[in-house]
């Protein structure tokens, strides 16, 4: 399998003297739920940067307001307040159409339930957010044949998801998230539905992806998880807890 | 799905019906001949507009009759009149060699064919003078004299009607049956004044009236009415025109159309709301399909439009169905009603069931458009 992954062929990088610019940026941004007459706070405001081509695992318990910040961050729902900057443009105030848009350009997502449509080919599922994009059927397809071919699934392609093992399931999905180079790719407990061998094997391709110089946010609960990532943040209760750098021995 | 089968079916149905109708209608005036006056005993129409029931013509329908006189009294109209036609039934077998056959025996006149276009396939109508002398002769219906002659041709031969000797002068020519009831192909036709002599019938059933050409025939109907009360009361008996009848059977299609349009209605908007149903749970049951669908980019109008496209492929597909049961049904009833599918037909039915589809698509399409990607991903 590592082998396999080693064939990802590396990133583009839109622009060198930029690498380690900030990608994404959250600038005290919160979010606020009413339920009834309840306020809850699931996200305390917080500030929040990501560099192009770095890895950052988000962890914290069940609660802690990391599928918030993951929904927040990934453009899914509005913050309360605050602003998001992709790229250097504020998308806050983005309407709805905008932000699909948004989200099928720039962001990748990398679910624990996988997500594959059932009765849809690992080609097209792979492909699926290029029909969105509006490109080509015969375009498509062949981005999605060199992506699944990378990961090791070109004997699958025309195989429906329920005819994939997990860990292939789950590798339709990255190839789904890749498709269109986004500039940051969200992972929501990838190796949560697979067993420790298909696990290890996503591990690996995301350390392979982050190596050529993909930005992803892991989110997980899984401490030893998050170790692969460079850098971890904490959450708890909704509010960022503390920030972990290697060698992580405080974890 | 099965109101739209069945919407769609009986939409398609009614317009092929009432095409056919309209078809027959129209041919059945042509074959009553223009200019025509019916002089019928009873009050042939009711007050509301449509037709009285035997049952409520009363006895008086059945018992009255006109004679002979009656006849003659019109038939002096030649202000006005320019031919008259009348006719008795009565019932006997037919035998001709081994064959036999019953049929109904119109004793009418020689100016009938005339009045009441009736086209001769061999052979001649009888003559007036072959009618006022009572002569047997005899002209068969298209049908009664295959049934009876086979290949050979009946024209000169010899037939028994009862007990008594005709000779066949003449075929009329194929007609067709209108509803399944008696058709004219049936019908065997000898002079008045023969029937009335073997049977000893001396009323007369209907009488028909051919105008002139440079008269009103309102008027020519006011002069007849006017002749004939001299003789019956004035429920007695009617005296009416195609117009009039035609006027009659048009309001009773409208009736039927209403009847049939209502039915089809109440059936799309049954099937319609099944639609609904059926998009509702589909909505449902991919909540998590159109989440993850808006996660990767799909616009509202996107997932919008997928479930229209879905809902209006079901609603489509009923009416392919339906417009199969209206096709084979009016297949079936062609013998006994007249009916056709028509282009317009089917351009209607896949028409009708599009709309449908997209009316009742619309409201689950819009819930799935307006699902939130996140609570959508997350249900379960």
């Amino acid at each position: 399998m590592k082998k396999k992954s080693n064939q990802l062929k590396k990133k583009p990088v839109k622009n060198s003297a930029k690498e380690h610019d900030i990608i994404l940026e959250l600038k005290d941004v919160c979010k606020i739920y009413h339920v009834g007459t309840q306020i809850i706070r699931a996200l305390e405001c917080m500030d929040f940067t990501i560099k192009r081509g770095e890895f950052v695992a988000v962890i914290g318990s069940s609660g802690s307001g990391k599928s918030t910040f993951l929904q927040v961050a990934s453009m899914l729902s509005e913050p309360s307040k605050g602003s998001i900057l992709l790229n250097g443009k504020d998308v806050t105030k983005y309407n709805e159409v905008e932000r699909a848009r948004l989200r099928n350009k720039e962001i990748g997502f990398i679910f624990q339930q996988f997500n594959l449509l059932a009765r849809t080919r690992a080609i097209d599922n792979a492909a699926l957010p290029l029909v969105y994009a509006g490109v080509s059927q015969t375009e498509r397809e062949a981005r999605a044949t060199k992506l699944l071919t990378q990961l090791g699934l070109e004997e699958r392609l025309n195989n429906k998801p329920n005819e994939l093992s997990g860990g292939q399931q789950q590798r339709v999905a990255i190839a789904r998230a890749l498709i269109n180079n986004p500039s940051v790719i969200f992972a929501d407990e990838p190796t949560g539905n697979l067993d420790s061998k298909s696990g290890t094997e996503v591990e690996n391709i995301l350390k392979d992806l982050h190596k050529q110089g993909t930005t992803i946010i892991l989110v997980t609960h899984e401490k030893r998880l998050a170790k692969i990532a460079q850098r971890i943040i904490e959450l708890k209760d909704g509010k960022l807890l503390a920030e972990h750098k290697p060698p992580f021995n405080k974890l | 799905m099965l109101g739209v089968i069945i919407g769609v079916s009986s939409v398609v149905m009614l317009i092929s019906l009432g095409k056919g109708l309209e078809a027959f209608v129209t041919q059945s005036f042509e074959d009553l001949g223009s200019n025509n006056i019916f002089v019928s005993p009873g009050n042939v129409f009711s007050e509301d507009g449509g037709f009285n029931s035997f049952q409520e013509q009363g006895l008086s329908a059945m018992s009255n009759s006109f004679t002979m006189s009656d006849v003659k009294e019109i038939s002096r109209l030649r202000e006005h009149v320019l031919k008259v036609a009348y006719y008795s039934v009565q019932s006997d077998t037919l035998k001709f060699m081994d064959n036999s056959e019953k049929s109904t025996i119109l004793g009418t006149n020689a100016d009938y064919n005339q009045v009441l276009i009736t086209k001769l396939d061999k052979g001649r109508w009888f003559n007036a003078s072959e009618s006022e002398s009572g002569d047997r002769v005899v002209v068969l219906g298209y049908k009664i004299a295959e049934e009876l002659f086979g290949e050979v041709d009946p024209v000169q031969k010899k037939i028994r009607v009862g007990n008594v000797t005709f000779t066949v002068v003449g075929v009329a020519e194929e007609k067709g049956s209108g509803f399944g009831g008696p058709s004219f192909d049936s019908y065997t036709y000898i002079p008045y004044e023969t029937l009335s002599r073997i049977y000893n019938i001396n009323d007369i059933m209907d009488i028909t009236v051919k105008a002139r050409d440079d008269v009103e025939i309102t008027e020519a109907i006011a002069v007849i009415e006017k002749t004939l009360e001299k003789s019956y009361e004035e429920d007695e008996f009617s005296v009416y025109d195609q117009a009039e009848l035609l006027k009659v059977i048009q309001d009773i299609l409208g009736m039927l159309t209403i009847a049939l349009g209502g039915i089809a209605a109440i059936s799309l908007l049954v099937g319609g709301i099944g639609i609904m149903n059926i998009m509702l749970v589909s909505v449902t049951e991919r909540t998590k399909e159109i989440g993850l669908r808006k996660a990767l980019g799909a616009t509202p109008n996107t997932i919008l439009g997928q479930f229209l496209v879905e809902a209006a492929f079901l609603s489509i597909l009923g009416g392919v169905i339906g417009l199969g049961i209206a096709y084979a049904g009016s297949l079936a009833i062609q013998p006994f009603f007249p009916a056709k599918v028509t282009t317009e037909a089917v351009l209607l039915a896949f028409g009708v069931s599009t709309v449908v589809g997209l009316v009742f698509g619309a409201a689950p399409a819009r819930r799935a458009s307006l699902l939130s990607p996140i609570e959508a991903l997350r249900y379960e």
